[in-house]
């Protein structure tokens, strides 16, 4: 499992973002991003810490951080693999890079692999239908996958770790 | 001003720059320096250039030669032979700029000499980073313009006058929605530049705040000025950093020059933007839902009316417009709305961007007068299908379009005719399918992604959807039966006729469209059991032939051991068998098929 840090240094960068945008009408969405980035997720401690700066109830952060793709309640892995499922890529045979993609990670989609390195999403168009079927591993952009290139790939965030 | 002998342009948008273009200027800023020349010859990152098709892109003015697929390892020759020597480097052209002998320019290649960029004219032409550049295009001319010579009543009087319609999928007429914003008197006004740009298989929008970010801050504040708001929110996707970034660079640089915040130009009027990021929901496009989620709310749409613009952000008039809609307006104020009304059709006026995928040789970025035929786009702009393979489908309009078939090319492209086919313009998504692509599969794709983003307020589009989708599912695992098609259109007219906003109405135009022109195809599916394309895998069965030599490597990879040598015997004297496949257990992974070597050819997929 990706591990959860929850530090008090943490909770001060979020602190010191939130007094500094503090108006009526900043809204929640910029926080959450900011927590998002900060803990990599928003787990319910976090929430709660925000309801009380921000006073909004727990249930309504809840609602929201649930609501929207982009937020996580739980940690995801060092890489994030997002494959493209947009149009352009899956009629170009992004569904079979994603089954390549389980297949060598043995995790289904939104799963992180048992040692924690890598996330895997099935994503929506990344905006690069030029070079359809697409991936993304955390921001670094693939294009014109064919399955056999996925271990390759892989193996470039492998060898990276034990270096 | 430095006089420089030659510009080199590279694509800084999002496909050329996972094709490393920026690792290509840096070996090119590299190698003129080495070459000595690094005077003379300035580097430009542009935004997108189109044709992703052909990247990493590198055009050399003032002649304009077109290099495509460029390398890192390429650079150092065209630095020497081109740019040091004076030699053009043929073989590392775009394969149509050269004929023959001559060179064509960027501009003369079929691909470009068809369109006609208004929204897209500065994109791959100037650095987005740079707000000089963009002044040198006109760029804010059209705010001096309004500031200096125009009321706020004859700012939307131009606007009216060009027809402009919005081109965020609705196309509503621009003018009419800015009288309606101007006409709410109120203490705070918003304007919003609706960049969410959720359509998969779209990325116009994106281009356009890459390539030219400073078009949408210029045109923003005019609507600004025209509505008498003075405050912008840009929405925009978390998914698209690059466009973030240039954004809030470009806002910046607008500022310290004074056209954007207090007082823009010396005059009484100001005018401030902020950024806010989308979260990854695809509803949140659709503008009251858009307006909760600046709010910080969950983005769930709300009933209509109070439209927008009367009831928006906070309860304040608001203005709500497409990053494309606003693209245009700059050219529209300097050039006036008549000259934008005489091109394009009798009720869609100006041109549309289009983002062409799918099976099309040149993947990219178009921009076409409106009144353009399918036929012109598809086979003359885009090149065709590559491979030999015949056409199938276009879908346009993304989830909320549906899919138009051969008879359907020579249709002129606009609003009202896409509509009347059966599909619809949305935001510009144009995906290109070919014989290989199985319609009821895709019709069942689209309601996989409208499934999700469902924001689940209504019932209508909450379950029917989910129903759809699971009928959809029979159907592709082969279990679905003739009266599973009567269902789905039923179901479908339902769901259109009673959903709360257009997310659930359109829903189940891709499965509506299918249906009416691929009947055969799903009458396959239930009757035969049968997926003609062979892309649903519940459908496929793989045989092992007569031609079988028995070398057992199909049995060896079968991850379910369901393969075995129970057929026919080769050779007495060894025993050797044939193999057989266990169809009760086989999952249809096609190991099998990859493994039979290559000469031999036994196993087929039917
Ligand atoms: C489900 C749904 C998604 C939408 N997504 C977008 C979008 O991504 N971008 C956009 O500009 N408009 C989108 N729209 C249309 C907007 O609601 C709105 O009509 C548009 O922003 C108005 O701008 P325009 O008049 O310039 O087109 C969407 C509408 C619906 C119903
Ligand atoms: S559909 Fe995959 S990048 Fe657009």
């Amino acid at each position: 499992m990706a591990n959860l840090e929850l530090t008090a240094e943490k909770y001060a960068l979020l602190k010191t973002f939130i007094d500094e945008n503090r108006s009526e009408t900043s809204g929640l969405m910029p926080v959450l991003h900011k927590a998002q980035d900060i803990f990599g997720c928003i787990p319910i401690e976090v929430q709660k810490f925000i309801s009380k700066e921000l006073n909004v109830s727990v249930s309504e952060i809840y609602g929201v951080v649930t609501f929207y793709s982009r937020f996580s309640t739980e940690p995801v892995g060092d890489h994030l693999i997002g494959v493209c499922l947009g149009t352009a890529c899956y009629v170009k045979g992004a569904q079979k890079i994603l089954d390549e993609l389980q297949s060598a990670l043995k995790i289904k989609p939104e799963e992180t692999t048992a040692d924690g390195k890598f996330t895997l999403t099935a994503t929506r168009c990344l905006g690069a239908c030029g070079l359809a079927p697409v991936m993304m591993i955390d921001d670094e952009v693939y294009g014109r996958l064919t399955p056999d290139m996925v271990p390759d790939i892989l193996s470039k965030y492998d060898k990276e770790e034990t270096k | 001003m430095q006089y420089y002998r030659a510009h080199v342009l590279i694509c800084g948008g999002t496909g050329c720059t996972s094709g490393k273009s920026l690792e290509i200027k840096a070996e090119l800023e590299k190698q003129l320096v080495t070459y000595g020349i690094e005077n003379e010859v300035k580097v430009v990152m542009t935004g997108c250039f189109g044709l992703c098709e052909a990247g990493p892109i590198m055009v050399v003015y003032p002649e304009g030669t077109f290099y495509a697929h460029v390398q890192v390892k390429d650079v150092k020759k065209i630095v020497e032979e081109h740019l040091f020597k004076g030699r053009i480097v043929k073989e590392k052209l775009y394969y149509e700029a050269l004929d023959e002998d001559k060179v064509i320019s960027v501009n003369e290649v079929e691909f470009y000499a068809k369109q006609k960029r208004i929204a897209l004219s500065n994109c791959g032409v100037i650095d987005p980073e740079n707000i000089d550049e963009y002044l040198a295009k006109d760029g804010y001319q059209a705010l001096i313009k309004v500031l200096t010579d125009m009321k706020p009543r004859e700012v939307i009087e131009e606007i009216k006058k060009s027809g402009l319609r919005g081109r965020g999928g609705a196309g509503f007429p621009t003018g009419l929605k800015w009288e309606f914003a101007s006409n709410y008197e109120d203490d705070m006004k918003y304007v919003c530049c609706n960049a969410d740009e959720g359509d998969p298989g779209a990325f116009m929008d994106r281009s356009i705040l890459e390539g030219t970010p400073h078009s949408v801050i210029e045109a923003m504040t005019i609507a600004g000025y025209a509505t008498g708001s003075k405050k912008g929110y840009i929405y925009i996707r978390a998914e698209y950093p690059i466009a973030v970034k240039r954004l809030e660079i470009a806002i910046k640089q607008a500022k310290d020059y004074g056209l954007l915040g207090n007082n823009i130009l010396d005059t009484k009027f100001s005018f401030d933007i902020e950024i806010r990021l989308g979260a990854g929901a695809f509803v949140c496009g659709e503008e009251t839902a858009l307006i909760e989620s600046i709010e910080g709310k969950r983005g769930m749409p709300r009933t209509k009316p109070p439209f927008p613009a009367e009831k928006g952000i906070w309860g304040k008039p608001t203005l709500i417009n497409n990053v494309e809609t606003f693209a245009n307006i700059p050219a529209i104020i300097l050039k006036g709305g008549e000259w934008f009304g005489s091109i394009g059709t009798e009720k869609s006026k100006g041109t549309k961007v289009f983002a062409l995928g799918g099976k099309i040789k040149n993947t990219g970025l178009v921009e076409i007068p409106m009144g353009t035929t399918l036929r012109e786009v598809i086979y003359g702009i885009g090149g065709g299908i590559p491979d030999n393979k015949k056409f199938k489908a276009v879908q346009t309009g993304g989830p909320s379009g549906g899919c138009l078939t051969a008879e359907h090319l020579d249709t002129p492209i606009d609003y009202d005719n896409l509509v009347s086919i059966g599909s619809m313009m949305g935001s510009g998504g144009m995906i290109v399918m070919d014989e290989d692509t199985c319609m009821v599969d895709i019709a069942r794709f689209f309601l996989d992604f409208t499934c999700e983003e469902s924001c689940g307020k209504c019932t209508p589009c909450r379950e029917g959807t989910k129903r759809l989708k699971e009928i959809l599912d029979k159907i592709v695992a082969g279990n679905g039966t003739i009266e599973d098609l009567d269902r789905l259109e039923n179901l479908a007219g339902y769901i259109k006729d009673n959903a709360l906003c257009n997310l659930g109405q359109t829903a189940p135009n891709p499965v509506i469209s299918t249906l009416k022109f691929f009947r055969d195809e799903y009458m396959a599916h239930v009757v035969d059991k049968k997926c003609p394309t062979s892309v649903c895998k519940d459908l496929l069965q793989y045989t092992i032939t007569d031609k079988c030599i028995g070398c057992g490597s199909c049995a060896k990879v079968c991850p379910q051991g369901c393969i075995e040598p129970l057929g026919k015997e080769i050779n007495s004297k060894t025993k050797r068998r044939q193999y057989v496949i266990d169809q009760n257990k086989c999952i249809k992974c096609g190991a099998c098929l990859e493994a039979c070597p290559p000469k031999v050819k036994a196993i087929i997929r039917k």
